[in-house]
């Protein structure tokens, strides 16, 4: 994991002392609401329903076990005894008290951590693949480069007030893990026909309420140019992107305005300016930076475990939560981990102060003291011995962090919704719960098999509802909450969004309603397809009529539809 | 009278900006005896301001900054307009001008001009701010004077760091 010099260091102290300085001028008056806000906001703290919510950076999702540990102790000593790890891999505190953020601040910078830049329109935490540097997939570790562009746009004098936020996700794996094509800016890792390693770009994509998959501007950026290409992209969007209407301002409404040619044209044209310039990466920066992010110390050992083999064979508990949870991994004898978050009855990545302490043990036990994020709001230990996996299933059962679900419908991702969040429609954690509820049957979950079932409480998004093979939205009709459905969004290299079902439903129907899609699944699957798979070959039609039957769906208005 | 922070010293503000409503007519419009920060368009549609001495051109977000680029080296003056704190614009057209046109004369920030962002000002290459009128007690401004500093090794190129990071110093290996 990369770890600060003297200057990373120095930067997050200055924050801390800007940050304090700036809370107590607005505590003593001195500083209005309205200018404090985007200043709190670039530190990731809102005010939220019942304090303020305190967002803190996991850089693409990268932690070590003492900053986890640190986390926990957040938790205990100014929260409540829990956070929330959301779908940009950050941590989100919901209870800390604004006079104490500053504190926080100030104990987080001792772990090499901060809140910067994890909200307000500015260049916000860049995302990544869970399984980086592991995955047999991955052409090339994108971590490096997402710390690079970490510090390129951390404090970013030019663009600290761009008119809507900014969010770029590096995949530098086969299949893209990142959902860069929902992003702002999306970069693939790639390598031209002489070799060279770059970028593919994409921008313009996004959910929130007007979703749109991204649109490819350039096939190569080679990587001494990212920075200044970035810097392209952003100046064309700050000049000219929307600030006049605050839900047209995110860059993809201007690349649509303009068109994917035009908008390339014009960051090509501003490129020509400062390609070459002082802002080249140089290599020896990005070796400095890559030696952060080499291999660990991995034994040699028999690509099989006999161990792990026989427990497979004999325990079935233990087998099931395997075939879940646990992933190949490019070395012989090693395996990643996912510690799932989604316990039926708990939020959907919630995880306790004690389970922060579990989690950060794990890892210096199995997995050389380093844990990752997942945007599904989960766990890895990605560097785990298969010889060791058995005693990590125990303990983390012990712990309430092995549920055998990831990747199926329980393992559901969602936003905080109206329990939490001011801008909510519709609650969105207790429709997970019910979901869970209802399919509590782990062999018939197994049966089902992968499905991606993400909830937002409204159409900012949050919970990724768009990607979603099912997508739950919540909706308001006349002050009611309501839940609208759509069906085929995915993920992935064909990211696609999700088409809506027909008319909203009441919360008491939505595990009907999810049954329903189930059942027509399996009557239409063909052999070993999944959801999504029947979802595209039959597309939405045969899951309308089931779900409506005869009642001609859209007749009635849906609201924010 | 209005302070002005120049070159990190508090100095009192000699210049007042001419506001023009939106039906005005640039051309037509008189700029009266004074230091006067004109609108673009006036600047523009009257030629003969550049000659007085003691006009300069104020530019709007939505301003290119191209348009003076032919008469930036003998500009004393140009002045980029924040209507409020959070329009970043101001910061790429006066990282255009410094950089991309090579302006070397004084660059003031003019509007909602805060302290928050006296760093950020001062790295884009404006070497004078103006915060509005009556914004803060002379006290309160002596004090933001630290503000210019508040990030002394940023990891960005800018104007006021032409070299990145990586570039200025050797940072060891982790
Ligand atoms: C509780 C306080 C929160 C507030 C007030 C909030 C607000 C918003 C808003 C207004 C948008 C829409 C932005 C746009 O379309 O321009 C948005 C998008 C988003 N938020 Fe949140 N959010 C909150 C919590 C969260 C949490 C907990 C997560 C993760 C679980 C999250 C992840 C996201 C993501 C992934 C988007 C994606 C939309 C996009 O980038 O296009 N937010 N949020
Ligand atoms: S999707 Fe809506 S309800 Fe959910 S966290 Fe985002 S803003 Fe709040």
């Amino acid at each position: 994991m990369y770890r600060y010099d003297a200057y990373d260091q120095k930067l997050v102290d200055e924050r801390v002392a800007q940050f304090t300085n700036q809370t107590e001028r607005y505590l003593a008056g001195e500083l209005s609401e309205d200018e404090y806000r985007p200043l709190r906001l670039q530190n990731g703290v809102y005010i939220q329903k019942h304090a303020p919510m305190l967002r803190i950076a996991v850089p693409y999702g990268n932690l070590r076990a003492d900053q986890v540990r640190k986390l926990a102790h957040i938790a205990r000593t100014y929260d409540k005894g829990y956070g929330h790890f959301s779908t940009r891999q950050n941590m989100q505190f919901n209870w800390p008290r604004l006079e104490t953020i500053p504190t926080i601040l100030g104990e987080l910078a001792t772990v090499q951590m901060h809140a910067i830049q994890t909200s307000g329109n500015c260049i916000r935490n860049v995302t990544s693949d869970p399984f980086a540097g592991v995955a047999a997939d991955e052409r090339v570790d994108p971590r490096p480069w997402c710390e690079i562009l970490r510090q390129w746009s951390t404090f970013h004098p030019e663009f600290a007030f761009l008119p809507r936020k900014f969010k770029i996700a590096v995949n530098g794996a086969a299949d893209d893990r990142a959902v860069i094509r929902a992003h702002d800016i999306g970069l693939e890792l790639v390598t031209n026909a002489a070799g060279e390693l770059g970028f593919r770009v994409f921008v313009g994509g996004g959910l929130g309420r007007t979703p749109i998959i991204g649109q490819e501007i350039s096939t190569f950026v080679a990587w001494p140019h990212l920075l200044t290409y970035c810097e392209a992209i952003l100046r064309v969007y700050n000049r000219f992107g929307r600030r006049d209407n605050m839900y047209k301002a995110r860059i993809k409404i201007l690349v649509k305005a303009l068109g994917a040619e035009a908008f390339r044209d014009q960051v090509e044209a501003e490129w020509a300016h400062l390609k070459d310039g002082p802002a080249t990466l140089t290599q020896a920066e990005v070796d400095r930076i890559a030696a952060c992010f080499v291999d660990p110390d991995y034994a040699a050992l028999p690509a099989t475990d006999a161990g792990y083999t026989a427990a497979l064979a004999e325990n079935k508990p233990f087998a099931a939560w395997a075939k879940r949870n646990v992933r190949a991994h490019k070395q012989p004898g090693f395996a990643s981990v996912v510690l799932s978050l989604k316990k039926t009855g708990i939020a959907p990545g919630d995880i306790t102060d004690g389970q922060l302490d579990t989690v950060a043990d794990f890892a210096d036990r199995f997995s050389f003291g380093e844990v990752r994020v997942t945007h599904e709001q989960n766990v890895v230990l990605a560097d785990v011995r298969q010889s060791d996996l058995f005693a990590l299933w125990q303990a983390a059962r012990d712990a309430g962090l092995a549920t055998p679900n990831i990747g199926l419908l329980t393992d559901i991702v969602c936003c905080p919704g109206g329990d939490f969040c001011n801008l909510a429609n519709a609650k969105s954690i207790p429709i997970a719960e019910s979901v869970q509820r209802r399919f509590d049957d782990l062999d018939y979950l197994h049966d089902i098999g992968e499905l991606e079932l993400n909830i937002s409480g409204c159409m900012n998004a949050c919970g990724h509802h768009h990607v979603g093979h099912i997508g739950i939205l919540g909706v308001d009709k006349n002050n009611e909450e309501w839940y609208q459905i759509t069906i085929g969004g995915r993920q992935g290299n064909d990211a696609s969004l999700g088409k809506v079902i027909g008319p909203s439903f009441a919360a008491a129907d939505v595990p009907d309603v999810i049954e329903t899609l189930i059942n027509t699944y399996i009557a239409h699957r063909h052999e070993d397809e999944l959801f999504i798979d029947t979802v595209h070959r039959i597309g939405v039609e045969p899951f309308k009529q089931a779900v409506y039957g005869d009642k001609t769906p859209a007749q009635r208005k849906v609201a924010n539809g | 009278m209005a302070k002005l922070i120049k070159n990190q010293q508090i100095i009192d503000d000699t210049w007042q900006v001419l506001a023009l409503d939106a039906e005005a007519d640039a051309a037509g419009v008189t700029v009266p005896a004074g230091q006067w920060l004109v609108p673009l368009a006036v600047w523009q549609a009257q030629p003969a301001l550049a000659a007085r001495g003691d006009v300069a051109p104020l530019l709007d977000g939505a301003d290119d900054p191209a348009a003076l680029a032919d008469q930036l080296a003998t500009l004393p003056l140009v002045a980029v307009n924040f209507p409020k704190f959070v329009d970043g614009r101001g910061y790429s057209i006066a990282t255009l001008l410094r950089s991309r046109y090579g302006y070397t004369g004084e660059l003031r920030a003019v509007g909602d001009v805060l302290r928050d962002q006296f760093n950020a000002y001062f790295r884009c290459g404006f070497d004078a701010l103006s915060p509005a009128a009556g914004k803060y007690t002379d006290a309160q401004l002596e004090a933001a004077l630290a503000s210019l500093a508040d990030f002394t090794e940023p990891y960005q190129a800018s104007i006021a760091h032409r070299d990145p990071l990586f570039r200025r110093h050797h940072r060891s290996a982790a």
